[in-house]
């Protein structure tokens, strides 16, 4: 350890253009999804994203706890986000906190939008997401185990959600950004899509880019969340291929 | 390349064993529908939310939706096209009561004129004392009904925000002494119960047991002891293997056992 001078910050881009891990600029980390990994929640989801672990639980819908938020047209989607003070490399202060309660909001809203919340008036419908394991990333991490396990509990909704954020890394867009590059890259533009619709469910920017970069990231982010998606449908598949032998399926 | 898929696709499928999976198995709607369009889902698959089904010109039911003429799914399960009907049987699933539903309810909160019963819907369900085929005088509705004593009820009454009210009176209604419940998800409940009743039959004169299954998912079983025993367990094996083909034989062989 010790100051953080211009010493410390890594070479986030080697001379052919490679990423610090080895990557392409638009390589995803591996990604690997466990659908049904809980007993007693309705559906759950475990995502291993490179060196992301987040475990999402969903439970409804059921009646609405505070009561005053109960809505008599449609369920209320309430989403919780959470790191395990574990998670990261300086214990972190367990609990609720601004950032939680941003992404929070934000994960919530985006599944909001793919449920059909008006099947099931008055009740709620939880979400339960926690980091195990930090490595940036985590509130797309949240967000694909969330959707998995929303569709493991059998909830009905329009389609999956799958989301990756786009940086901006030494200069150059790079997708899926990894802890380093976070830190000490320029920009880091999370995002999720309803691959159905083409329609962007969270989209939001930290750092800076310019008006062109931005819309290149938002090609490159959309081209990512389509592979994850695959990933999405196949940990789906998985799950159930077991309960479904019938030797007629696919 | 193409026409190895062909092959592959429309052997095995029209031959597989399609089990107890009801009187409405419709395969002449498999035949018609193999020159248009070979894409598309085929009946008895695994389909997941958002993906596309045929569209052709069929209702969507439980499980799909409709956008932009398309109709997809909306939950992960398997595709079943009943003309005009095409749904999918999920599954997982919340229970959520439907009108006419016969279900096992748990008395929860016992009110003066009435009783909160839950049928692990999202909300307690009341009901009401002149649903029953007892003379409740006001304030002693607790004489008849106490918390955790079980119901066969009847949901009735559903508007639009989905409040429900449930009944007691009618035919196979009203309170259950004795025996055990045992609970499975909701989406088993028709593979409980069989083509017409079959599996229950099948169950029933195997064990010795007696069977009262709910629309929720709550199964009550009285007999001897080891007839109970071995309800639960064959229901247990429905549960977790019931959308195999082949139930049927699976749960002959498990009740022939020893």
């Amino acid at each position: 350890m010790g100051s953080v001078g211009a010493k410390d910050i890594p070479e986030l881009l080697d001379a052919n253009g490679k990423r610090i891990d080895g990557r392409d600029l638009n390589e995803l980390r591996p990604l690997k999804i466990e659908a049904g990994v809980l007993q007693r929640a309705t559906g759950s989801a475990f995502v291993e994203w490179g060196e992301n672990k987040v475990m999402a639980a969903v439970y409804g819908p059921r009646e609405v706890h505070p009561r005053h938020m109960q809505e008599n047209t449609k369920a209320v989607v309430q989403c919780r986000y959470n790191m395990a003070s574990f998670s990261v490399d300086e214990r972190k202060r367990p609990g609720l906190d601004r950032r939680s309660q941003e992404i929070s909001k934000v994960i919530g809203e985006a599944l909001e939008s793919v449920l059909f919340v008006e099947e099931y008036p008055r009740t709620s419908i939880g979400i339960y997401i926690e980091v195990l394991q930090a490595n940036a990333g985590t509130r797309c991490a949240g967000l694909v185990a969330a959707s998995v396990a929303l569709a493991d509990a059998g909830i009905p909704m329009s389609d999956l959600v799958p989301a990756v954020a786009v940086g901006k890394v030494a200069g150059k867009l790079a997708l899926d950004l990894r802890k380093e590059e976070d830190n000490y890259g320029e920009a880091d533009v999370p995002m999720a899509l309803v691959p159905k619709s083409g329609r962007l469910v969270l989209l939001q920017m930290e750092g800076h880019m310019t008006r062109d970069e931005l819309k290149t990231a938002i090609d490159m982010g959309v081209q990512g969340c389509h592979k994850i998606y695959e990933i999405q449908k196949e940990a789906l598949r998985k799950r159930y291929s077991i309960a479904h032998d019938g030797g007629d399926a696919q | 390349m193409r026409q190895e898929r062909h092959g592959q696709r429309h052997g095995p499928q029209r031959h597989g064993p399609h089990g107890e999976r009801g009187p409405q198995e419709d395969r002449r709607r498999h035949e018609r529908r193999e020159a248009p369009a070979p894409e598309l889902v085929k009946e008895r698959t695994v389909v997941l939310p958002g993906q596309e089904l045929d569209s052709g010109d069929y209702h969507p039911g439980y499980g799909t939706y409709r956008e932009g003429g398309k109709i997809y799914a909306s939950v992960a399960g398997i595709l079943s096209i009943r003309p005009p009907t095409i749904r999918v049987i999920p599954f997982s699933g919340p229970y959520i009561p439907q009108n006419g539903d016969v279900v096992i309810a748990i008395v929860k909160i016992v009110g003066p004129t009435y009783w909160l019963v839950d049928l692990r819907a999202p909300h307690y369900a009341p009901l009401h004392y002149t649903g029953t085929p007892w003379k409740v005088e006001y304030g002693e509705c607790g004489e008849y009904l106490r918390p955790g004593d079980a119901v066969v009820v009847r949901v009735e009454g559903m508007d639009q925000s989905k409040r429900i009210g449930v009944s007691m009176n009618g035919d196979g209604l009203g309170r259950l002494s004795g025996g055990v419940i045992e609970d499975i998800s909701p989406t088993k409940v028709p593979r409980v119960i069989g083509k017409s009743g079959s599996m229950i039959r099948l169950i029933e004169t195997a064990t010795g047991a007696r069977m009262t299954v709910g629309q929720n998912g709550r199964v009550w079983v009285d007999g001897p002891q080891e007839a109970i025993f071995k309800v639960r367990k064959a229901l247990q094996i429905i549960d977790k293997e019931g959308q195999r083909s082949g139930l049927t034989d699976r749960i002959k062989l498990f009740l022939e056992e020893r």
